[in-house]
């Protein structure tokens, strides 16, 4: 049974959803005027990386860029420290309130984050931490859907290999650390690619926190030139979407099994 | 609002839940053990007080207060409102409006959205056996990306001229509007842009759940002389019945919290067409109501968490 037109189905979904990036990348090598021509021209008609150099000259973006991960490296290694030691504690340790403790930190999980925000805008500027690094990392440090994920992970390594690490003497932060952690390196995979996906692309609290320059991230300066004086500047704009889009493309082909993995585990975004 | 600040019911796992040990243990164990716990959970939960369950506190008290911005420094110097804040944003014409953007985005956008996610599923599941996980990983892509940048895109996109969406329906002779400065067209713009973004994610879940259908199932159907579609509609869709829930939710969930889309693509314009509630509540605390964004919040809140209870709800039915 031939099925050629199930392929061409999927592949002309396959070019619906690829266009829109094909686009952008190649409009970041055309210049304002040919970005604008009536009938659009697909490939570049004298390619000019001059977008690139004004983004990367003028326009500050390696600053952006190097705020962008440094923010997202340290939420991802808080996130991996800290959930992976209530996950287990929540999955494996008889303590009390084990079970209030959990329903609190997943009850969280619905809240929108805009309930969330002008409390915490409040509170942070208050603590003097506006337009500082530790204003934009603290807020996301721990997460409960990375409880959730690491809980569940923990929960479905079999209990004997603590039973026997205790028998050797070992203490129970030294199984914590030393025995059931290593195990888990499928599942603090998926956790630390999710959150610094959903840092990196994190855009609201950054927007308000962010106040001069220097401390912008990616999303937050490029939202910003699409709405200001460079609204009009459109090779630069999508020489920025490419900067802000291909770094996270690159790790998510490189590691999608763990994302995939991720998303059907929990079915979170 | 990204996935960082995390929403959705995440404790209704697709797979089963396993559950954590309970072995009774001789008390010194229990001793180290509870000591242990203290240890791992102390640092987490200093940290989910002050900056989760703290603020979450926090916006329903600020909510029944008169804050502004000018309070900004001296937070707890407020008088208590009542629910003045709530009457205050249900009676305006604006909110209602916003209100009805986000229910328009989310009663056409969801179906949309788990249609095509759906159909795409089942091409992968039962169509295409070769390159499957390229088309797969091809597909999912756009949620990975930074809703900004996709908005950026998709400004050239929906551009009126020199558009790409304006070019193709020109080749089949359509004539394309004038997409996101038409007071019509504006918001149908967004929705198609939030289908092309998200349904991969809810793909992704579908997938998984298709291949937890045995293929029993099937080749019993077609015993019977079902045809494909027959076998799709009585057999799978409702063997998919809580997967379909499930993804319903969490992608009505997302939905309804519709922000970055219409910050950077229109602003809530032409004349407030796509001004969502949380855009709106974003707007009321650029403007220093801060207690009026509070209550707006917590309006969303409960029609997000009145869903989820819905959910919950249907789920224990089957």
């Amino acid at each position: 049974m031939r099925r050629w037109w199930i392929y061409l189905v999927a592949v002309l979904g396959l070019i619906a959803v690829a266009a829109p990036f094909a686009w952008m990348l190649l409009g970041s090598f055309k210049t304002d005027g040919e970005l604008l021509r009536v009938p659009p021209t697909w490939l570049p008609e004298a390619p000019t990386n001059g977008n690139y150099s004004e983004l990367f000259g003028k326009a500050n973006f390696p600053r952006y860029f190097l705020n962008s991960t440094l923010v997202a490296l340290v939420v991802t290694a808080g996130n991996l420290i800290f959930c992976s030691m209530l996950g287990y504690a929540l999955a494996k340790l008889n303590f009390k309130g084990r079970t209030p403790l959990f329903v609190l930190v997943m009850g969280t999980l619905m809240v929108p984050g805009m309930v969330t925000f002008v409390p915490l805008f409040v509170l942070v500027t208050n603590a003097g931490l506006a337009n500082s690094y530790p204003g934009l990392i603290l807020p996301f440090l721990v997460s409960p859907f990375g409880v959730f994920l690491m809980r569940q992970f923990f929960a479905g390594l079999p209990d004997d290999l603590m039973d026997a690490a205790r028998v050797d003497g070992t203490s129970e932060l030294g199984i914590f650390g030393r025995i059931m952690l290593p195990l888990t390196r499928p599942a603090l995979a998926t956790l630390g690619i999710l959150t610094f996906l959903g840092s990196w692309n994190n855009f609201l609290w950054p927007l308000v926190i962010a106040q001069t320059e220097d401390k912008y991230t990616l999303p937050v300066a490029l939202a910003l030139y699409s709405t200001g004086q460079n609204a009009q500047h459109y090779g630069l704009l999508m020489a920025g979407a490419v900067v802000v889009v291909v770094p996270v493309l690159v790790i998510f082909l490189a590691f999608q099994r763990h994302v995939t993995k991720g998303i059907a585990i929990t079915g979170i975004k | 609002m990204s996935s960082a600040t995390l929403k959705g019911p995440a404790a209704q796992a697709v797979g089963p839940t396993p559950q954590p040990s309970s072995k009774p243990r001789r008390s010194g164990a229990v001793g180290r053990q509870t000591a242990a716990a203290w240890i791992l959970t102390l640092p987490f939960a200093v940290l989910f007080l002050a900056f989760t369950a703290g603020p979450v506190l926090g916006s329903l008290g600020m909510s029944f207060t008169d804050m502004k911005q000018r309070d900004l420094r001296t937070p707890f110097a407020v008088n208590g409102v009542g629910f003045d804040n709530y009457v205050k944003a249900l009676s305006d014409e604006t909110f209602r409006k916003a209100a009805f953007n986000t229910a328009y985005f989310v009663v056409i956008g969801v179906p949309l959205t788990l249609v095509v996610a759906l159909a795409a599923a089942v091409l992968l599941d039962k169509g295409v056996k070769k390159f499957q996980s390229l088309f797969r990983v091809g597909y999912y892509l756009p949620v990975v990306t930074s809703i900004v940048a996709v908005a950026v895109i998709w400004r050239f996109v929906l551009a009126p001229d020199s558009g790409l969406l304006n070019t193709v329906l020109g080749w089949i002779g359509i004539d394309g509007p004038n997409w996101l400065a038409s007071k019509t067209w504006a918001m149908p713009s967004l929705i198609m842009m939030a289908v092309w973004r998200n349904f991969g994610s809810a793909m992704i879940i579908f997938l998984a759940g298709l291949q937890g259908i045995p293929h029993t199932v099937e080749e019993a159907g077609q015993l019977d002389g079902a045809g494909a579609w027959k076998r799709f509609r009585y057999l799978i869709v409702p063997l998919l019945r809580p997967t379909i829930l499930f993804t319903s939710v969490v992608t009505g969930i997302g939905y309804l919290q519709f922000f970055e889309e219409p910050f950077v693509m229109t602003q809530g314009g032409p004349l407030n067409s796509t001004l969502s509630v949380s855009m709106y509540t974003y707007q009321q605390f650029g403007f220093g109501n801060y207690s009026l964004a509070a209550s707006m919040s917590y309006l969303l809140f409960v029609v997000i968490a009145v869903l989820t209870f819905l959910q919950f709800r249907l789920l224990r039915e089957k």
